[in-house]
């Protein structure tokens, strides 16, 4: 147990009756991370999650919270993270003030404390108003704002949230991402599960591509990207002969910011490293050589999904919609 | 040992509070079914019942024992539900995150549905009163009536929570209990003794502990302690192995679910 790791996992496994959900999955998150689970749909993002929680036993591996194992020291585990469900673990019959009052006497948290507590993070979800009505009656973000509201009252160590803005509204979506960064601020580890690209590239400070169970890559969203071989910029000719194509390539393979370079329709796919500088040279030496027209110019910024079609051979974005939750 | 005395307390707290809102199974729960078949039945089978066979006064004061153990039986056998919605819905999931003591969610189930059902067993007994039924052993013999009544609930209740929590989608759950319960009905003492059935019907409701717990009821209500005695010894006997049964079959079951 690495004395910066805040969570290790190793060789995790976990068999569903036949279903093998989570294939010898390894990684470390460090003290102070915002680190996502990104996959699509059965990925095995909430079994992991899960495990990690201590709700459900691993079938192979290990995994340590701040250096205790989540099935030897389930109970420690428990009183160092807080969780929320990617369902909306919500009872309908009890008002949003009460579900935070159940947990505080589940987490032992003395009254007047308690009431602080509840008191102050009522405010941070906004659910003031709306504290003392019953929960049938919350709209599905509400849910989710009282669901994060529970999670957050124990002061947990690590916060673990599954899928924390399916189904959110932009406004929603963007105060809790807020919420994410001042949890960050105040010190706390968090996991994140997702499938929506644009939430792991701007919340998370490292990523886990995860696919049918395993992870495919592992990175900060930058990293991941620039591992791509760089910002693309296409070019498209007007009269694009092997011969003009042939000169053009040599021509821009001597410029410095050049990463590569490969064919495509009508023209060429340059890797470059910025724009800046690329985007006039590029336009200059397609000047210099005779014939060479240029009928369109394309700048292409690598983005995470093109990091995932990279590893799994296909689209996040062309999973049908979420159906069905697990 | 006092955290988890807290825990159980905050849990049952809650299911008292989903019972309150949840306005009409308030109403079916207390003023329960079971008091329709006690009024009705008592008296609609008055002519018909032959009172050397009941070997009861009337018809009502027989029912009212079979009417106090099915409500214990209706209460036991849907003891789980709760649990298991809460199972579908992630809540159970929520909780077992959290750092309780693994026994406190069930603990708290077994202390709701045993305080309602006590209460109902009085209801029961209240309505009968009415209807000019009055217990033979006094308040002394509706304590033991109470205690025999939880006593079997406990069992019952671990078996519903089994199933709760081993079943996979709740269709499955109600099925079986609808296919528990009539039997454990008809196939017992409840409705008529067990002289009046059929030599089959009963040697099966002989291994039916309900006929066990009834016999030991009925005479509380009905005839006085040195009938009863015996009955209540007997009855005591068959439930302590019941519930030892069933707690041990809910346990496992609990243990493979949530660990
Ligand atoms: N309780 C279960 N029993 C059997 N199979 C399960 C169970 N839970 C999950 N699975 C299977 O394990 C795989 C991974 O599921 P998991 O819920 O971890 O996916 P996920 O990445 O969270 O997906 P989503 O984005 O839809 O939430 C899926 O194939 C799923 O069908
Ligand atoms: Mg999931």
């Amino acid at each position: 147990m690495s004395s910066s790791a805040a969570i290790e996992v190793s060789n995790l496994g976990k068999v569903y009756d036949s279903v093998e959900a989570v294939k010898n999955l390894s990684l470390t998150v460090q003290h102070g991370e915002i680190f996502g689970l990104l996959g699509p749909n059965g990925a095995g993002k909430s079994t992991t999650l899960r495990i990690l929680i201590t709700t459900l036993n691993p079938t192979t591996g290990t995994a340590t919270i701040l250096g205790h194992d989540v099935v030897k020291e389930a109970d420690t585990v428990r009183r160092l993270i807080g969780y929320v469900a990617q369902e909306r673990a919500i009872d309908r019959f009890l008002t949003g003030r009460e579900h935070l009052l159940l947990f505080a006497e589940l987490y032992h948290i003395p009254k007047q404390e308690a009431l602080s507590r509840i008191a102050s993070l009522l405010k941070l979800v906004n659910l003031e108003d709306d504290a003392d009505r019953v929960a049938k009656g919350y709209s599905g973000g509400m849910k989710r704002k009282l669901d994060i509201a529970c999670g957050l009252l124990p002061h947990p160590k690590i916060l673990f949230l599954d899928e924390p803005t399916l189904g959110l509204d932009v406004q929603s979506r963007l105060n809790i991402w807020e919420h994410i960064r001042q949890l960050q601020q105040q010190g706390i580890t968090i996991v994140i599960t997702t499938n929506y690209l644009d939430e792991a590239d701007q919340l998370c400070d490292r990523i886990a591509i995860i696919d049918r169970g395993e992870i495919r890559a592992m990175g900060s969203p930058k990293d991941l990207k620039a591992s791509l071989g760089g910002d693309g910029v296409w070019l498209t000719l007007s009269d694009a002969t092997p011969e003009i194509l042939n000169q053009l390539t040599t021509a821009l393979q001597g410029l410095p910011f050049v990463r590569a370079i490969r064919p495509r329709e009508n023209g060429l796919d340059i890797r470059v490293d910025g724009p800046e500088k690329a985007l006039p040279s590029i336009m200059e030496t397609t000047n210099t050589i005779a014939g060479c027209r240029l009928d369109g110019i394309e700048y292409h910024r690598p983005r995470l999904d093109d990091v995932f079609v990279a590893h799994t051979g296909r689209s996040l974005k062309d999973e049908p919609p979420a159906s069905t939750e697990t | 040992m006092n955290e988890q005395i807290q825990e159980v307390l905050a849990l049952t707290n809650r299911w008292v509070k989903r019972l309150s809102r949840e306005k009409f199974s308030m109403l079916f729960t207390l003023a329960q079914p079971m008091i329709f078949w006690l009024i009705f039945f008592g008296n609609l089978f008055q002519k018909a019942a032959d009172i050397q066979v009941l070997q009861a006064p009337n018809y009502m004061s027989f029912l009212a024992a079979g009417v106090v153990v099915m409500t214990v039986l209706n209460n036991g056998l849907a003891g789980g539900i709760d649990l298991l919605f809460d199972k579908e819905n992630g809540f159970l999931e929520r909780l077992m995150s959290t750092p309780i003591k693994r026994s406190s969610v069930i603990l708290s189930r077994f202390l709701f549905v045993m305080a309602i059902t006590g209460m109902q067993i009085l209801v029961i007994l209240a309505v009968a009163f009415l209807f000019g039924v009055i217990p033979e052993t006094g308040l002394l013999g509706i304590t033991v009536i109470l205690l025999i009544g939880m006593l079997f609930g406990v069992g019952l209740t671990a078996i519903s929570m089994a199933m709760a929590f081993t079943v996979k989608s709740h269709g499955d759950f109600f099925s079986v209990l609808g296919f528990l319960s009539l039997p454990m009905i008809f196939l017992s003492s409840a409705l008529v003794p067990l002289a009046a059935m059929p030599g089959w019907m009963q040697a099966l409701a002989f291994f039916n502990p309900m006929t066990w717990v009834i016999d030991a009821v009925r005479p509380l209500i009905i005839a006085g302690w040195s009938q009863a005695l015996p009955q209540v010894g007997m009855a005591l006997v068959v439930l302590i192995a019941f519930d030892a049964l069933c707690l041990y079959g809910g346990a496992k079951a609990f243990k493979r679910s949530v660990g």
